[in-house]
């Protein structure tokens, strides 16, 4: 007997609103601070496997630190911790002013991000390497590379360490662990690896962490990453910021409506995790559990950081076009800034009013550097890097033809 | 009636998705946003979801399943973010898409467009402003198509559509507003009051293969396509030079005799594009002329070009072979 077949149609996922919608998180379910239990480092995959479907969060809604993942961090540490957020959070707003005023061509910013990169830099140590993407630009602040040589990069001004040839926010920092940044997405995922193997190869004890976007796990270079690390055991930690949007499109797009980012390390045998990624003291612990793991030989991790895209993908993007209006309040994981705020504040260490005189400190510090690094040029008016240097570089010894080139062009 | 570089790529679509129901349009942020410079705005909405749609960010993924689509007999019209995100792609476009028809023996074909906006002067940095055509000439099967305008846009993406074989569409993102010369400090005359933004609302097509002489001369043939056709004209009638100013239009396969034509009759040649030099795709044309114009050569056959580095930021202007350069290098040929 033949069983009758009804054409076939398209499936497209959507996101759940759409401008003009309500925002709706109803679906999204968020398990209590402090549920989440905390394997050995030496867990397998297989056992851990239901916290790739779960969330790891510390902070509760009083802005207690709760369950096994909390008490990693002394009081000094979370103040520093508070003060590379916001020192984040004011460098983006001077930076989109400054590119609204015309003294660069474009910025992106980690509005809403801050504590993945802020928190994950505190659980590395020096020498360590990141491969990051452009929304990581708290692994500079919070390592405490100088604010106005990030700016000096942005203007792309006469003291731009690279020299003016790349586009605003793809730094470069090899002393910092910062790995140059790519214009093209995913790219960075298997060189992480790469580096990984090399320390492990050198015998060496360094870790690599790998950095990559809820959209660009679409990519091959991020399944190629976790064929290599999982295939060596190589002594890396796998970032997944999934941040919701991949400029116009939702993050069901990359993963498909049946798992998480996180379980994508599951057919690799990679353990792997999902962490509230708005929780400071959620981010740090889980950095440390996989940076550990990694140092003493155990292989990779993967980490979903589930975090929320507060601002547009860069300055040429509007999100209210594709977003709905308010779906950045109605983000149910809060703002991570106000969740360790109102923790440091439970514990007694902090106060309203301390806080807004850290806010003015911390704009003052942003202003002091942005001055300084204009005093170096921007894009538009001032120093600016040689256009000799568009010769240089391209190999470690100039080659006659590019020699022959850089005279006609009277450089 | 008059339109955008982006409204006639759009339009161009819109009639042929209306034309052909086999024809779908996919890429990154192309379905509900309708791309990030907007080519494809609407048509999610008129057309539907099962034929313009989002994909994942995976040039391979974007490009291995349009040829999957057009094997089974669909007509993908598939779009490349930016044309420097092409590279993930270039496996299944040059081992696959372009060879397809020839080793199945006609068996499986791939009639398939690749859009990719290229080419640089909007501070795009060496990963927003690539103009990588040679990369594609370079390969037997592949057609290369690059506009200079709205009208010529619009007739050659129908045509590419039509084609029966891979097409790489190359759209110069510099000209998407309007006809920009190089003058980068001036503001530019938008295609809404350009007579090359002037638009048949109708469906037609412009050959693939037939270059388009622009300015007609006498002195010095400018062989030229994309951004680069409006600086050369900028820069011939600023150097006083009667040149001969021949938009190509398509790279593969090239109006040898409109070439072959007028530099016999000029009796010099410059070759003007925005990509780097070396093997870049007027190393074929300074060839072609070579071999083909030999005995009727004055001067040799000289090229403007982007220097041999990658696409800087902030120096952008001085990499751009802006109309100056393109006169220098006129009057020297004249001198000759």
């Amino acid at each position: 007997m033949h069983k009758a077949f009804h054409p076939l149609s398209l499936h497209v996922p959507e996101p759940g609103c759409r401008p003009g919608d309500e925002p709706d998180f109803s679906e999204f379910v968020i398990p209590r601070a402090g549920e989440a239990r905390k394997p050995a480092h030496d867990a397998t995959a297989q056992s851990m496997r239901d916290m790739a479907f779960s969330i790891v969060r510390v902070l509760n809604k009083e802005g207690e630190a709760v369950g096994p993942w909390a008490g990693d961090l002394a009081i000094d540490q979370l103040k520093a911790g508070l003060r590379h957020m916001m020192v984040l959070r004011a460098f983006d707003a001077r930076m989109l002013m400054a590119q609204r005023q015309g003294k660069t061509s474009f910025y992106m910013q980690s509005l809403g991000e801050e504590a993945v990169s802020c928190a994950f830099r505190m659980a590395l140590k020096d020498g360590d390497m990141n491969f990051p993407t452009y929304r990581q630009g708290g692994l500079l602040i919070a390592g405490g590379y100088p604010m106005e040589m990030m700016m000096n990069q942005i203007y792309s001004n006469a003291a731009d360490p690279i020299k003016g040839r790349q586009m605003p926010i793809m730094y470069s920092a090899k002393d910092h662990g910062f790995f140059s940044i790519s214009g093209n997405l995913g790219t960075q995922y298997i060189q992480a690896v790469g580096w990984a193997m090399a320390s492990a190869i050198a015998g060496d004890t360094k870790i690599a962490t790998a950095w990559i976007g809820d959209g660009s796990t679409s990519t091959s270079d991020f399944h190629a990453a976790l064929v290599f690390a999982s295939t060596y055991h190589a002594p890396v930690v796998l970032n997944v910021v999934n941040n919701q949007w991949a400029i116009s499109t939702f993050q069901g797009m990359a993963r498909g409506e049946a798992a998480t980012f996180a379980a994508r390390g599951h057919g690799f045998g990679i353990p792997s995790l999902r962490v509230d990624g708005n929780d400071y003291l959620a981010v740090h612990a889980v950095a440390k559990w996989a940076a550990d793991r990694a140092r003493s030989g155990l292989g990779p991790t993967l980490i979903e950081h589930v975090t929320y895209r507060a601002g547009g993908h860069s300055t040429s993007d509007d999100p209210s076009s594709y977003r709905a209006k308010g779906e950045s309040s109605a983000w149910p994981l809060g703002d991570p800034i106000e969740r360790l705020k109102t923790h440091l504040i439970t514990l007694g260490e902090w106060s309203t009013e301390r806080h807004t005189q850290a806010e003015t400190e911390v704009m003052d510090e942003v202003r002091a550097a942005q001055k300084a690094a204009e005093a170096n040029g921007t894009l538009t008016s001032g120093k600016s890097p040689s256009s000799r240097d568009i010769f240089e570089e391209v190999y470690a010894e100039m080659p006659p033809h590019l020699i022959k080139q850089r005279q006609e062009a009277g450089y | 009636m008059r339109m955008t570089m982006i409204e006639a790529i759009r339009n161009a679509h819109d009639l042929a998705m209306g034309a052909d129901d086999k024809i779908v349009v996919f890429g990154e942020d192309v379905g509900f946003f309708g791309g990030v410079f907007r080519c494809t705005a609407g048509l999610q909405e008129k057309y539907g979801k099962n034929r313009c749609f989002d994909a994942p960010i995976s040039e391979l993924g974007i490009v291995g399943a349009a040829i999957g689509m057009a094997s089974y007999g669909l007509k993908p019209v598939v779009e490349i973010q930016f044309a420097d995100y092409v590279y993930p792609a270039y496996d299944q476009i040059v081992s696959e898409a372009a060879r397809l028809r020839h080793r199945s023996g006609g068996d499986f074909t791939c009639p398939l467009v690749i859009r990719m906006p290229a080419g640089g002067g909007i501070f795009g940095g060496q990963t927003h402003s690539q103009s990588p055509e040679a990369l594609f000439t370079h390969v037997a099967g592949l057609k290369t198509v690059i506009p200079s305008n709205p009208r010529d846009a619009k007739g050659l993406l129908l045509a590419a559509i039509e084609d029966p074989d891979p097409v790489i569409f190359l759209e110069p993102k510099r000209l998407y507003n309007g006809p920009f010369d190089g003058h980068h400090d001036q503001p530019i005359v938008p295609w809404k009051k350009h007579e090359l933004g002037e638009v048949n609302e109708e469906y037609y097509t412009t050959p693939l293969g037939k270059a388009e002489i622009v300015r007609v001369g006498m002195d010095v043939t400018i062989l030229t396509y994309g951004t680069m056709v409006h600086v050369a004209q900028t820069a011939a009638s600023e150097a006083g030079i009667d040149a001969e100013i021949i938009d190509l239009r398509t790279l593969v396969p090239l109006d040898t005799d409109t070439i072959e034509a007028s530099v016999k009759k000029t009796g010099r040649c410059v070759i003007v594009h925005e990509a780097t030099k070396t093997c870049g795709f007027g190393a074929e044309l300074s060839a072609l002329v070579q071999s083909s114009c030999f005995f009727h050569l004055e001067a040799p056959v000289t090229r403007v070009t982007g220097w041999d580095t990658p696409y800087p930021h902030a120096q952008e202007w001085d990499y751009f072979p802006g109309p100056a350069r393109v006169a220098q290098n006129l009057k020297k040929v004249m001198e000759v």
